[in-house]
């Protein structure tokens, strides 16, 4: 017998009006506004000319989670995961649709909202914990079990101003780790924070979903949580359902799309250029990293020399390679146009988010760059169900072997 | 799901579950169950506000009786000596007290409430409650100012040698009023300063008007003819009920003044919870 539904989504829809929420913020501007589109009106005799441009964040979504499944939420940013959020978290109303849920709801888009700088952790607690749906007695009863999680108890009656961010985060997430709702609804909050913290939050969330009693809803752009806490997965696209199935299938075809390109025009300088920067998907689904990059020169380029370098989420650079530096092993001939190819099989790298920067040049020197043109979500084929955060052990996964030296 | 056969594992009672329909235009059938469930966040906000105030000031809560105490000297000054204005056989200090009492409680309320929303956006954007939770929360902050002003003037009227008489039983229903004049004018300007910012600088200049065309500063019987005019302003009755209940000086109640007060606060109360209901929906987007 299946797990009964616990939330429906049926055709949401939101709309928001571009311009109106901007400028219509003063009782001066909704007067001259009135004042001129009344003026219009008597001028002209086509009476609806729009002011306002509309923006659909979301459109017809719908979908269904049963009772115990952790859905994860992918897309772009952009796509409408914060707006699906904020609507199934009840900030806002859908322009069109329904939601049915079952069972006492709790969201935590931020880490520590309504955290009060000048209050102690003790005071902050109380009112998180009650700004996040708890009651007092509830608070009361779980007090010491949110202090002990924080690890913060000598610095119980000190304001939280005077607290490291790594204080804040902890004494927040202890709180929000500790609701006890039937659905949770989670935000990109697991971003923040120390890593080994992370890690405990991350245990403590998959610890309750474990119970199967909770259903979860999470967005992240962290494909190794994703893939690690989630069951099902909806993957969503310019404001559209794109797909839903189970998450490892909903990450790979998400990581397929063709969003990983861009491409470019000639510079006014005439000098040669890069037209197109593409990382192949196919190959990234199957845990390669190809990039395809095209370029158009006036004279031929001999050889065309492109470089590549692979860089973390937060920049740093993790490898890089171009043509000149491999010498003979390079070497196609003058060309005034083409797509060069460069491949890595099997990259040694764990899941996480990358950057590419593009160069092109020719034997001697460099004529256009492109930095930070593409950014993706590696999955890796691998999976360590223990590995430390990759901020500890870094990106790179190499192939460890491990032996014994003999007596 | 699996194809495998689930055990139905200790399975919640159904018709103990609340089931949630989020549509556009919106239930109002939750909604009074949930600000009575969230009533807990209205005191921790209250205290919030309260604590945060007061931090890191030397005074403290003694900041509650400073402007009290400066505009009854200055009113006792220019109504009871330069104007010469009768107060009935009470001390004029006390006279103005219980004027300023009620006065301050509305404008406390009422410049707490329309601006609580604009200073709480990090909530609204990020969590659901109730949002009446947070003009109510002002409440209790007016509230407690007031609660240090009002033991200001029993000592002040012990120390006079007056003696607080059974009209005093009446006072909480007083305060209950004052309390819902000014969150039916709150709730009001509330939604309208989401909307048009303005509301922001229009507030503080009412009240600043309100000072003058409201009897603080002197008692309504030395304008008798001016009586049901006054009494439009629904303040007006309401300190003519306070002093009738603090100064127990043998005034007739002022029947006329107090109902045109609760005419108006049901009114303002009413027509701004409705308009506040149906802003609501749109707080997070405009915010």
């Amino acid at each position: 017998m299946p797990a009964e539904t616990i939330i429906t989504v049926e055709g949401v829809s939101k709309r928001f009006l571009i311009g109106h929420s901007l400028t219509d913020n003063t009782l001066r501007d909704h007067i001259t506004h009135g004042f001129k589109a009344a003026v219009r009106r008597l001028l002209t005799a086509r009476a609806n000319a729009k002011v306002q441009e509309e923006f659909w964040a979301l459109k017809n979504v719908s979908f269904e989670v049963r009772r115990g499944e952790v859905l994860g939420i992918v897309g772009r940013n952009g796509a409408g995961k914060s707006t699906l959020l904020k609507i199934l978290s009840r900030i806002t109303e859908p322009t069109a649709g329904r939601v049915r849920m079952i069972g006492r709801v709790a969201s935590l888009l931020e880490v520590g909202t309504g955290f009060h700088p000048e209050l102690t952790g003790r005071e902050n607690i109380f009112l998180n914990g009650s700004i996040l749906g708890m009651r007092k007695a509830e608070i009361v009863r779980k007090f010491d079990e949110i202090v002990a999680f924080s690890e913060i108890d000598q610095f119980l009656d000190t304001p939280v101003k005077r607290y490291s961010s790594g204080m804040y985060v902890r004494l927040a997430f202890a709180i929000a780790a500790h609701l006890e709702p039937e659905i949770l609804i989670v935000d990109e909050v697991l971003a923040v924070g120390d890593a080994q913290f992370q890690k405990k939050c991350l245990n403590k969330m998959g610890e309750v979903t474990k119970g199967g009693e909770r259903t979860v809803l999470f967005v992240s752009h962290n494909s190794a949580a994703l893939q690690s806490i989630c069951s099902t997965g909806i993957w969503l696209n310019h404001g559209q359902l794109a797909g839903q199935g189970p998450i490892s299938v909903c990450l790979s075809e998400y990581l397929k799309t063709g969003h990983q390109q861009a491409s470019f025009l000639p510079p006014a300088s005439g000098k040669p250029y890069i037209t197109s920067v593409r990382l192949n998907p196919q190959a990234l689904a199957e845990g390669h990293i190809q990039i395809e990059v095209g370029f158009k020169a006036s004279a031929p380029l001999s050889p065309p020399v492109v470089g590549i370098t692979i860089s973390s989420k937060f920049g740093q650079p993790l490898a890089g390679c171009n043509g000149r530096m491999v010498g003979e092993a390079w070497n196609p001939g003058p060309m005034c146009s083409g797509t060069v190819i460069a491949r890595i099989e099997h990259a040694p790298l764990h899941s996480d988010r990358y950057v590419l920067s593009v160069y092109l040049g020719d034997a001697n020197m460099d004529f256009d760059q492109k930095i930070d043109v593409v950014e993706f979500d590696f999955v890796s084929s691998r999976f360590y169900p223990q590995m430390p955060p990759l901020a500890v052990i870094g990106q790179g996964d190499f192939d460890w072997r491990w032996s014994m030296k003999p007596e | 799901m699996n194809g495998q056969p689930q055990v139905p594992s200790e399975q919640p009672d159904p018709m103990s579950r609340e089931e949630l329909v989020i549509e556009a235009g919106g239930s109002d059938y939750h909604y009074w169950r949930d600000l009575w469930r969230y009533r807990d966040l209205c005191e921790f906000l209250t205290m919030r506000d309260i604590r945060v105030r007061y931090k890191q000031t030397v005074l403290g809560l003694g900041w509650a009786l400073i402007q009290p105490i400066v505009t009854t000297v200055i009113f006792t000054f220019v109504f009871g000596k330069l104007a010469g204005m009768s107060s009935g056989g009470v001390p004029y200090p006390l006279l103005v007290l219980a004027g300023l009492l009620p006065w301050q409680l509305f404008s406390a309320a009422l410049s707490g409430s329309s601006a609580s929303l604009i200073s709480n956006t990090n909530l609204i954007s990020k969590v659901y409650f109730p949002r009446l939770i947070i003009p109510l929360s002002s409440m209790g902050v007016a509230l407690i100012d007031f609660a240090v002003v009002l033991a200001l003037y029993l000592c002040a009227s012990l120390w006079l040698g007056r003696l607080p008489s059974w009209h005093w039983a009446l006072l909480p229903l007083f305060i209950l009023l004052a309390l819902v004049l000014a969150f039916g004018a709150g709730i009001w300007f509330t939604a309208l300063t989401v909307k048009y910012r303005d509301f922001r600088y229009i507030v503080p200049f009412m009240l600043q008007v309100g000072v003058f065309i409201s009897p603080i500063g002197f008692s309504t019987s030395v304008a008798p003819t001016w009586k049901s005019l006054l009494d439009l302003n629904p303040i007006a009755g309401l300190i003519d009920a306070f002093r009738w209940t603090l100064l127990s000086d043998g005034q007739p109640f002022d029947t006329h003044g107090i109902l045109c007060s609760i005419t108006i606060s049901i009114l303002l109360t009413y027509s701004g919870l409705w308009y506040f209901r149906r802003m609501e929906r749109t707080f997070a987007d405009m915010i």
